[in-house]
Formats: C-alpha cells, structure tokens, sequence
C-alpha cells in the first residue's frame, strides 16, 4: 500500500467520528454569573457548593491569562463561543442497554464496554458534562469502595465532598483551576476505605462529541490508610474545524501508608485545549503516582503534583509527550517535598514530529524541615525531525544539603544508523522509526495495563504513518 | 546449475564525495562461502553497507545485481524481504526494544507469508538459542543496549539463523570474540551456508579456521587485487599484504 493509501484507509486520527448531538439540556454559548447559577440549580447542589463556584467565577473573571507557556495558542482561545455546560442523557444509566442507543454506540466504538467486562474493576463514561453510565464490581462495593461519578459524589455523600472539596488544589490556584471550580460536571468520586486494596484497575473515559464543548470534569479520590487504588482515565474527541476546551481538576489524597496510581491515556483530537490541573497529597508513608501520557490535544498544559507531606512519603511520575503538527505539549511535573525521608522519581520523555513541540517544565522544591530526602528527575526528548522543538525547564528549589538530587536530561535524534539497521532486518522506514518511538516510550508504557499498552502502541505506528517523507 | 546470486560488476562507490571502491567486480553463486581480506580502509565495509542500501553510500558506476534484479532499485527493507542479510560490524542499540519481540517482528516482516506460527517460532528461537548457547534470559532484554561485543555478535548470529538468509555478508563479524564465541559464531555460519551464499568480510584468517571459504579475494584500495582458494589466507596471515601492493 502507498504511504497515502495507508495514511487514508487508517484516518488521520481513528476517534475523530462524531454523531448526531441529541441534547436534552443545553446553555447558550458563553459564560456569565448565570450560567454558573444555573448548572448548580440544575443539579440541585447545597447552597455551600453554589457559594464556591460563585467565588470561583469571580475569580476566574479577574484572572488574567498565564503570561508563561504558549502565550500564542492560549490567547487564541475563544471563551465566547464555548458551551459550558451540555446534558445529553437525562440519567447515570448503570446498565449499558439503558445508555441511549446513539451514545452507547460511540462507548462500542470506543470499546469501553468490552474493556470493562475483561478487566476492569469499575467504569465511568461521560459524555460531555455528565456521565452517562457508571457502574462498580459488586465485591468492591461490598468492602464498602465507592466509586461514583462526581456528581453523585456530592448528592450521596456531601459531609466527604465538602471536607475535601478544593483542598489540596484551591480554585484560586490558576485560572483555569477557578474556571473548572465555577462550571465543573462530571467527573470521579471515589473512596477506598482504610485497608482495602482495589486490584483491578477501575476507569474513567471522558468523551467529547459537541462542537465547540468545553468539558470541566472534577475529580476527586481519597484512599484511607493503608488502601491502595488503581484509577485509569481515558479521553477522545471529535476532529472539527473548530476548537474545544477541556479543562479538568483532579484532587488526591492519599492518606498514611495508602497508593493512588493515577493512569492517564490523554488522546484528544487536535483541535483541544487541554489545561488541566491535576495534585495529590501524601501523607506519612504514602505514595502517590502519575503514570501521564499525552498524545492529543492541540495545546496540553499539565504537571501532576504531587505534595510530600508526609514523612517517607513517595512520588512517582512517569510522563510521555507525543507533540506532531500543530501540536504543542506543555508538559512536566511539580514536586514538594514538605516533610523527611520523602523520595520522588520523575521520568519524562517526550517526542516532537512534523514541527510539533514539546516542552517539560519541571519544579522540585525541598523544605528546610524535609531532611534526607531523594529526588531522581531524567528527561529525554527524541526529536524526528529538523522542524520539530522540544524545551526543557527543570527548576530544582533545595533548601537544605542533606537531601539528594541527581537530574539527566538529553535531548537526541533518531540516528540513521538505527533506521539502516532495523530496515535490513525488512521492516519499512516507517516501520522502523515506530519501533524506536514505541521503544523509547517503553518505560511509560509497561506501567499501563497491558490493553492501554497495545492500544498506546497502535496509535504510535498510525501516527509514524506517512511521517517519513 | 547453481544460481548466481549476487554480480557485481566494475562498482565505484564514493562517501561524502570521496571515491572508496574503485571499480570491483564479484560474482557469488548459491551455495558458496566468499571471504574479502583486507586491511582497514580498504573499503569491505563499504561493500557491505553499499550491497544493503545505506544512503550515505553513493554508486558512482557500475551493477550490482541481486538474482538478477538490478539493487539500486530495491529500498533496504525490500532487500532484506528478497533474502539479503547483513551481520553488522558494530550493531545498533534500540533502547525499549526487547530481543525476543524485535526477533519475532522481524521474522514476521521477512519471510512474510512463511513465517512460522507462533509456536512454531518458539521452537525455532529455542533450538538457535541452544545451537549459539545463548542464555534465555537474553530475550527480555534491549536490542544490544548495554550488550558487550561478544553478545552483539550472538544476537547478530542469532537473527541470521531465524531470518534464513539466501545472501549472508558478514561485516568483521570475527571481531572482539574470543575463542568459544568465535567457534559458535563460526558454526552459525556453516549452518546458513549449507543452502546460502555467503560474503565473509574480515581482516584475520583466525574466523576462516573455523569456515571453509570456497574463495578468498584481497581488496586493497577499493579493488579486488587477487581471487585464491582457502590457502591464500594462510599466507596472508603469514606474509601481510604488502608483496600485492603495486
């Protein structure tokens, strides 16, 4: 097959589909105090939860726009033209014949409902604001985990959504976290009690269908202590002429002694802005992990946190960026090492194709108090072209000399002589260069379940399609 | 009658522009072992990396035909998929590669249709393994990432004995072996040239006590300057190459 003919029998982008938008509830364009106090009225919230998105709004609108990052592609955002908010089934259906046929449809072809029945301890869909389907293993919620979409979360248990609500990432952290606060739908609610180890992994996908939506899932999980979960989230969108905004908050806390693994598979098509904020907060001898992988979106801004505030407390972020035409990945991780004995381990690769860029933007600090602690950072960048551009800016705060750091970062090429190599051994340039891109992503990869793995790899070699020219 | 496998006729080949092979004929039948002697910077190594396609290396004049198609029309991978097989002087890393799913994938893309199934392609990895004596713990590894010399070697061995080669150049792969790993090399070598032609590249003779070249041809100076049988190499190893300098 020609490299067009490939490159059109495999599609551009393999979830850019839409169908037909049959909204039951649907605001005007743009956002005001009002469509703020709507969305809260619509979901018949307590007043506490309207009051914090009222203050959220009021700050977002004084906020202005990051003046770091990709100024250019930022300020290209119109705010006006967003839909901020989009009900397109009336209920959370725990059933998928109950799911409406059309969205149902799009969950088959995204295969959620076989991946649920194989392997997975729990699933949410959402469908733009809301979740359309939710459903847990009935043995889990026996010891007593619960795992709800956001805004059950809040209905079912709002004395546990009010006491950790905005606590470890505050509205008025950025303007995009004060927007999520004011407008946020959707979402993960989970809790794990104190012991309990959640051992199969239990996922989130977030589709976007609507033109020119924006999605504001918020989501927030607590593992008591001593428990442990394995939460993975997936997301796709539509391939419009036209932009959408998805900009999430995640909220973690991981109390002493419990492991949150947080799983992201980040594929959104190329016409969305991905600004999302994401933290955790671990107590004494806890650890909190971000396995983050970003390969759609036109822009992503996004660095998993992750607050040491325990002694021999852990974080672990292992990060991939897949930046091609038009894309810009503005990616990386911030670290607080508050307390003693607290280790963190940062692993960062990216890859820049077809004039794509990517960009890590790291920031370690340890505290004067935090004493003997560890901080590994290495970031990689492989660039697979002339045109392409990959930064780095690692910023490393240490306030005291008992702590040890040790940093690496490179920036390389895919040589010729490895192209040569691997095309005498019969496989097509193409071929070769998704080998090494597959391979230098491997360290990420091996940390997801082994069908995100295979279905990661997949898209790399769609993506190494036509690249070579 | 044998087939010609591979007809070189009256090749220059330049790198950057500089002449390195100036004007080298050679013609291999199936079934027969051909060993080019020479010294370092006599260009053998741009014999075999010109035979297989590499870009940097520029046909100024000349043929190379491969079962009678001319090469310069064939990509590297499509050589590769027609039986050419090169063991390379200094293997390429591929970090995050592992060797059992690298050896597998290229099995698949080279003998295509034929491939074996996948227990089939068990068997055959575990009886080269035991025929090289390499350990199975080498399977999950990078491809030559951290590998020592002696290893690369194997492995490049290894992929020639699965991806059953018609033309097999072997680049100096005697090279940084010792005793033991030469033997095994060397009786990987014998096994493929029952049924292919092989094309030994090497500047010692100690690689050919172990194989039995049906020629032996010394390059000097981009030129194939003398074509002998198996005892030429003796007295190279005894005399040099300076009495066939001009």
């Amino acid at each position: 097959m020609s490299k067009q003919g490939a490159r059109d029998a495999v599609g551009e982008y393999q979830y850019g589909f839409h169908d037909p938008e049959n909204a039951s509830v649907r605001f005007d364009k743009g956002l005001s105090e009002q469509v703020v106090r709507d969305i809260s009225k619509l979901k018949n919230e307590p007043q506490w939860m309207t009051d914090i998105r009222l203050k959220a709004y009021h700050h977002y609108e004084g906020r202005p726009m990051p003046d770091w990052g990709n100024s250019e592609m930022l300020n290209g955002i119109n705010f006006d033209s967003v839909t901020y908010f989009l009900r397109s089934s009336e209920r959370t259906e725990n059933n998928w014949d109950d799911v409406p046929d059309d969205i149902k449809h799009t969950f088959d072809r995204l295969g959620i409902p076989e991946a649920e029945q194989k392997w997975l301890g729990g699933v949410t869909a959402q469908y733009e604001s809301e979740a359309v389907y939710h459903s847990i293993r009935e043995d889990l919620e026996a010891q007593g985990v619960i795992f709800l979409d956001m805004d059950s979360g809040l209905r079912e248990y709002p004395e546990i959504v009010k006491k950790y609500f905005c606590t470890v990432v505050p509205y008025s952290d950025n303007k995009f976290s004060a927007l999520n606060t004011a407008v946020w739908s959707g979402g993960s609610f989970i809790y794990v009690p104190k012991g309990v180890q959640v051992e199969m992994p239990v996922q989130a996908y977030f589709r976007i269908n609507a033109k020119n939506m924006g999605q504001f899932e918020r989501t927030l999980i607590i593992a008591d202590e001593g428990s442990s979960i394995n939460y993975v989230e997936g997301c796709t969108a539509p391939t419009y002429s036209t932009e959408s905004l998805h900009s999430a908050v995640v909220e973690l806390i991981a109390m002493k002694g419990a492991k949150i693994r947080y799983s992201t598979v980040q594929n959104w098509s190329t016409n969305v802005y991905n600004l999302v904020t994401k933290r955790g907060v671990a107590n004494e001898n806890a650890t909190i992990e971000w396995i983050d992988g970003n390969i759609g979106s036109k822009l992503t801004m996004k660095y998993p946190a992750v607050i040491l505030k325990g002694e021999g407390a852990h974080a672990e972020v292992i990060s991939v960026a897949y930046s091609g035409e038009g894309q810009h990945q503005d990616a990386g991780t911030k670290i607080h090492h508050l307390a003693s004995k607290t280790t963190s381990n940062i692993l960062a690769k990216s890859i820049s194709k077809n004039g794509g860029r990517s960009s890590y933007r790291g920031l370690v600090n340890v505290a004067p108090k935090a004493k003997n602690c560890k901080v590994n950072v290495v970031c990689d960048a492989l660039m697979l072209d002339e045109d392409s551009r990959s930064d780095t800016y690692p910023t490393m705060e240490v306030a005291n000399a008992t702590c040890n750091v040790t940093h690496e970062a490179s920036v390389s090429k895919v040589s010729g002589e490895q192209l040569f190599y691997l095309m005498t051994r019969g496989h097509s340039e193409e071929e070769a260069m998704a080998m090494i891109v597959n391979g230098f992503f491997e360290p990420f990869t091996r940390e997801l379940p082994m069908e995100y793995a295979v279905e990661l790899n997949r898209l790399l070699e769609l993506e190494m399609e036509g690249a070579i020219g | 009658m044998p087939e010609t496998l591979l007809l070189i006729s009256d090749l220059h080949v330049s790198v950057d522009g500089t002449p390195i092979i100036k004007g080298l004929s050679l013609e291999i039948m199936a079934g027969e072992v051909h060993a080019i002697m020479g010294r370092n910077g006599a260009g053998k190594s741009t014999l075999a990396y010109v035979l297989m396609g590499h870009p940097a290396y520029e046909i100024t004049s000349g043929e190379i035909y491969y079962l009678g198609i001319p090469l310069a029309e064939l990509e590297v991978h499509q050589r590769a998929k027609l039986g050419m097989f090169l063991s390379f002087q200094y293997p390429q890393a591929i970090p995050g590669v592992q060797v059992g799913t690298f050896l597998r994938k290229s099995v698949q893309a080279i003998r295509g249709e034929n491939a074996p199934s996948a227990r089939e392609f068990r068997v055959e990895l575990n009886e080269s393994l035991k025929k090289l004596g390499v350990e199975k713990s080498f399977l999950p590894r990078y491809v030559n990432d951290g590998f020592s010399g002696g290893e690369k070697k194997r492995l490049e061995i290894l992929q020639m004995l699965l991806l059953k080669p018609q033309l097999a150049i072997l680049d100096e792969t005697d090279s940084g072996l010792d005793v033991d790993a030469l033997r095994t090399v060397a009786e990987g070598i014998n096994e493929i040239a029952k049924t292919a032609g092989c094309l030994i590249i090497t500047h010692y003779q100690r690689l050919l006590n172990h194989v039995n070249p049906d020629y032996i041809h010394i390059m000097i100076d981009g030129k194939i300057v003398k074509t002998g049988e198996a005892d030429l190499a003796l007295v190279i190893e005894e005399k040099g190459y300076d009495w066939l300098e001009v």
